[in-house]
């Protein structure tokens, strides 16, 4: 077993395409949670409507992928308002179950067979990547890297807009989150009837909050859709939703970089689990397992991490530990 | 308690009542809120049943009753945090029944919590900046424009700082709002509401939990919001502190008001005495207490 190949592949991972696409939703999951106190336990819901705005655009009406893109936001923003106006007057939870609720519902719809007209079902959608592709700067074929970290020039394009995206919502995170509006949002995290009595509102930020998080979700999606070149509704499971929220936990949660410094870890961690379940199965060292269970360890493995974390680090890797233990009465 | 010295600053002798009659319901020569007949009940049990209140402007008026007996849920109606069963109210002439609870801040009216509502993880002066209103950053795009909220943050920065120099609260600002005590967060509720620059304040016992110390400079400071023409209806126990400053007292039984009259009405009120003080008995051999 080579460890340095696993640890190589393990940072590859780290900043390659997956771990940009998870930091950019986590960004927005991090202005909902992070920032506002929205419980959203359904972001994989904005990724799924991201992903099918560019896939149905491209696949079924041969449009340009740019107008998937435009596509995707749209749907994110409806669903935003659909999932807010009921529920951000109620009690946090409500969001929590709606959102959960909501995201498997999309992924049932999607792969319908009432649906299939536009999504194919469970089938899912091919050729997407085509029109973003075209636009590359890199060239297509070449290995863009350093030593055994490399990627190739379709790679490096789609990382390049990603992580681009990703530093983008970071600014406008950093600016919202240092202005006034930023200040009320905290608030509502802290204590919304507070902020209520204090003439703001709360209604209107945080559905403002949800909406902006969500079109971030959205984004993902599309890139994601681009990324594969192919969707299909069953890689839009809750599972996603868990991922992004461990990836916000890991990094921390209310801080700009959380998301990313999450994202990195996460990934690096995951690729290097795999790595080295693999490395050991080919040693012949884990003979009670087969191929297909190093998934299942791989899950174990991101739970424990999640249990680990809240056990020792609780604020995150960027977290104020200060902060986290103020007795929040 | 000193009650003496409290007796010195309301001593001012001034009758802001005019000539209101003591009695539940009376009507006063320039009320800031008139209500009616407002309801609300929770299962079987009337929380709320008030036929008519009206609170004079520039005045304190206490609103005391045993506990249990609907101050804070009547706050919560009138403020908007709660839904009302029925009933109308005014405030400076406007029907704001029905209206939200930051649509009554922005009205003019603002409250603070019985459980004292700090923003825990933010700082003392954050707290503070939330209070004024008008804010140009508060919108999503203007968030982006900075120079558009400068100078407004700067002129909120210096108000909040004099705030909580009244308030002795100055040394705190950078601190976080949840490593204040209990009696500092009262402090600081109470000078976030005024951040907003309210007509009208109304505090739901904002000496529960304050240190004896600090009691007396909280209640000057009641006492010179209403110099400063402010209206301030409170909730609260303790006698001394109710007949020291108020202009007015409101009895509140069982959801509705069973007396009304200036201090030394109220004091002599056999009625009250009878249910408030035969009320707070019974809470004593129960064992209750409030949440201070
Ligand atoms: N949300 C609620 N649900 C059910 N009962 C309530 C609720 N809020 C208040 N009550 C009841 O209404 C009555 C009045 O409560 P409250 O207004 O808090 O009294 P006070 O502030 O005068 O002590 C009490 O009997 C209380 O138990
Ligand atoms: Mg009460």
């Amino acid at each position: 077993m080579d460890i340095f190949m696993i640890l190589a592949e393990a940072a590859r991972s780290a900043v390659g395409p997956i771990a940009a696409i998870y930091a950019l939703a986590a960004v927005g999951l991090n202005l909902h949670f992070g920032y506002t106190g929205l419980l959203n336990f359904g972001q994989v819901g904005f990724m799924l409507v991201g992903a099918y705005g560019v896939g149905i655009s491209v696949a079924v009406f041969d449009l340009p992928v740019a107008v998937g893109f435009l596509v995707g936001l749209g749907c994110a923003v409806v669903l935003a308002l659909l999932l807010g106006i009921p529920t951000l007057r109620l009690r946090a939870d409500y969001l929590a179950i709606t959102t959960i609720a909501a995201a498997e519902v999309l992924r049932l719809v999607y792969r319908a067979g009432f649906a299939e007209p536009l999504t194919k079902g469970v089938y899912g959608l091919q050729n997407l990547s085509s029109g973003f592709r075209e636009v590359n700067p890199f060239d297509a074929g070449g290995r863009y890297g350093v030593g055994a970290i490399t990627f190739t020039g379709n790679q490096m394009w789609l990382m390049t807009v990603t992580w681009g995206l990703v530093a983008l919502f970071l600014l406008i995170t950093w600016l919202l989150i240092h202005s006034p509006w930023g200040r009320v949002i905290k608030g509502i995290r802290e204590d919304e009837d507070a902020v209520r009595s204090l003439g703001k509102n709360v209604f209107a930020y945080k559905m403002q909050a949800l909406v902006l998080g969500g079109l971030i979700g959205a984004l993902a999606g599309a890139m994601l859709a681009v990324h594969q070149g192919a969707i299909q509704p069953d890689q839009f499971k809750p599972q996603v939703t868990f991922f992004l929220w461990v990836i916000l936990l890991l990094g921390g949660a209310g801080r700009v970089f959380g998301p990313v410094l999450g994202s990195m870890a996460f990934w690096f961690l995951m690729s290097f689990t795999d790595g080295f379940l693999k490395g050991l199965g080919r040693e012949g060292l884990l003979p009670f397992l087969s191929g297909p269970d190093y998934g299942a360890i791989q899950l174990a493995f991101a739970g424990l991490m999640l249990v680990l974390l809240i056990v020792f680090r609780p604020q995150g890797l960027i977290g104020d530990r200060k902060e986290m233990l103020i007795n929040v009465k | 308690m000193s009650s003496d010295e409290v007796d010195t600053s309301a001593a001012v002798d001034v009758d802001r009542m005019a000539d209101a009659l003591p009695e539940p319901g009376s009507s006063k020569s320039d009320p800031i809120l008139v209500a009616d007949d407002v309801k609300r009940s929770f299962g079987g049990l009337t929380a709320v049943d008030v036929n008519h209140l009206e609170v004079q402007r520039g005045t304190i008026t206490a609103l005391i009753g045993p506990n249990g007996a609907g101050k804070s849920t009547f706050f919560n109606l009138l403020t908007g945090f709660d839904r009302v069963d029925g009933g109308r109210w005014t405030f400076e002439g406007q029907r704001i029944n029905g209206r939200r609870g930051h649509q009554v801040a922005r009205a003019g009216m603002v409250r603070t919590f019985q459980l004292t509502k700090a923003l825990t993880r933010m700082t003392v002066l954050d707290n503070m900046l939330l209070g004024a209103q008008g804010q140009l950053g508060e919108r999503m795009a203007g968030a982006f424009l900075r120079p558009l909220w400068r100078s407004q943050e700067r002129a909120n920065t210096e108000r909040a700082m004099e705030l909580l120099e009244r308030f002795k609260l100055i040394d705190k600002r950078q601190d976080m709002a949840g490593s204040l005590s209990g009696g500092q967060r009262k402090l600081l509720e109470m000078a976030r509401a005024l951040m907003t620059d309210p007509s009208m304040i109304m505090l739901d016992e904002p000496m529960a939990g304050v240190n004896p110390a600090l009691v007396q400079s909280l209640l000057q400071h009641i006492t010179s919001l209403r110099d400063e023409g402010k209206t301030v209806l409170f909730v609260e126990h303790d006698m001394d502190v109710i007949m020291g400053i108020s202009d007015w007292i409101v009895v509140l039984a069982q959801g509705q008001v069973i007396a009304e009259g200036r201090p030394s009405d109220i004091r002599s009120d056999q009625q009250v005495i009878d249910a408030y003080l035969g009320a707070q008995e019974v809470e004593g051999e129960s064992g209750e207490s409030g949440d201070e």
